[in-house]
């Protein structure tokens, strides 16, 4: 049994980006918050803090999930994925980036990260997605500057339905 | 916003997540997928001393096959069981339901017994569990026993889970061969539903008809005959509620609009 009083710390260690790491984190700490804060992995956004704008979606054990919606001291031992693995250590965008930038897929960038790691997790399970099923897993996230088409038109390129 | 402060445990064992209930009753919250529970945290809706997280218990992530019922136990997610082969065969109206549960994202984490637990009275699985005529399966250290959708959820967000009791498990009968179908309304996909209905259609032609949204609690009402007008004085009995999203009265047309589309499609799927 792992407890962890409210006032304590407790290490948490686990494999960021295929790096093992090992930080402290409160109970009450979010993954969103700890990646960025105690990590320095500012590539995950926080938006909304209740599970609803998606801008802080990562994978836990290949799986995408709301990081404000896990607490940082739930991901021992776990191996977590952020929008930093995807790009080659040259900067040579992944072939998923790569689409949005060829199809506008993003104005400010704020919600993209996350809309990186969902797609990174759902094409993986469904390479040959169709359009509408993009756009339902794209209904998990909100893109303020309304740039839906564009994204849509990005991930059917990655599929080759575009 | 943040959580206040809380402590965390994370028992290996079952018997050790009971052992703790006993311990904190009301000051404790069980933590599975956590897609409404941190979301209400985060929000400072509600506060906890404890928090016991049963979200890595291998003995609570398992789908049971048992004949007449699906057993589906705490840790499970909702898209662990939307891709269970037999869940098109076995359960259709979940099959249905599921994908308007949240989304894609939140499935991924987001359990099939956390969504009954937390009791929404327009969510999805709660009303397919009364519809389905379904049980949840609570233990604690004073034993486990078997309460049926309907005793179990009393209200919005109320059920009849002791403060000793963990919910270990749900339990889906099986409905081979006969139709099904499942309707909602919300602003936006994924949102909770302002109504939502199901359907099943019964040996001899009546319909199980399930409406969320319209009470505290999913209201289930075998439907014969006319279904307009059995469908239009139902509407006129059930209270509805007021909140952001609608008033009764609007719940009340969406209810009458969407049950006759809703028997109808499960009528063609059991023809």
């Amino acid at each position: 049994m792992r407890r962890v009083n409210r006032n304590e710390k407790a290490r948490v260690s686990l494999t960021l980006n295929g790096r093992k790491l090992s930080a402290e984190a409160e109970p009450r700490m979010l993954l969103s918050d700890f990646l960025r804060q105690a990590l320095g992995a500012t590539g995950t956004h926080v938006g909304c803090e209740h599970g609803i704008c998606g801008a802080c979606t990562v994978l836990i054990d290949g799986i995408a999930v709301r990081s404000c919606l896990t607490l940082a001291v739930q991901v021992e031992g776990r191996e977590v994925t952020t929008v930093e693995s995807l790009a080659a250590a040259d900067g040579t965008l992944n072939p998923l980036q790569q689409a949005f930038r060829n199809n506008h897929a993003l104005q400010c960038g704020f919600c993209t990260p996350g809309i990186l790691m969902s797609f990174t997790d759902y094409l993986t399970r469904n390479p040959h997605a169709t359009t509408a099923e993009i756009r339902d897993v794209l209904s998990g996230h909100l893109c303020r500057c309304t740039g839906y088409a564009g994204i849509v038109a990005a991930v059917d390129e990655v599929v080759g339905g575009g | 916003m943040k959580p206040r402060p809380f402590d965390y445990v994370r028992p290996d064992t079952v018997e050790e997540a009971v052992a703790l209930l006993a311990e904190y009753g009301d000051d404790a919250r069980v933590l599975a997928g956590g897609q409404s529970l941190i979301a209400m945290l985060n929000l400072r809706l509600i506060e906890a001393a404890v928090l016991i997280d049963i979200s890595r218990l291998a003995e609570l992530d398992a789908l049971r096959d048992e004949g007449d019922t699906i057993e589906i136990g705490a840790a499970v997610t909702q898209n662990k069981l939307m891709a269970w082969p037999g869940l098109g065969q076995k359960l259709p109206l979940l099959a249905a339901a599921l994908p308007f549960v949240g989304h894609f994202q939140t499935r991924n984490k987001g359990t099939v017994c956390g969504s009954i637990a937390h009791a929404d009275p327009s969510s999805e699985l709660p009303l397919a569990l009364a519809v389905l005529g379904g049980e949840v399966v609570l233990r604690s250290q004073r034993g486990e026993r078997a309460l049926a959708a309907g005793e179990f959820q009393k209200d919005m967000l109320t059920t009849a889970r002791a403060p000793d009791e963990l919910i270990v498990a749900v339990r889906f009968p099986v409905m081979a061969g006969s139709g099904a179908a499942f309707r909602e309304v919300a602003r936006r996909h994924g949102d909770f539903a302002i109504v939502a209905v199901a359907a099943v259609v019964e040996e001899g032609g009546a319909v199980r008809l399930g409406v969320g949204g319209m009470a505290g609690r999913p209201m289930v009402r075998r439907i014969e005959g006319d279904v307009a007008a059995a469908v239009g004085e139902w509407a006129e009995q059930l209270e509805g509620y007021e909140d952001l999203h609608a008033t009764p009265e609007l719940r009340r047309d969406l209810f009458r609009n969407l049950a006759p589309l809703a028997i109808a499609e499960a009528r063609k799927c059991a023809a």
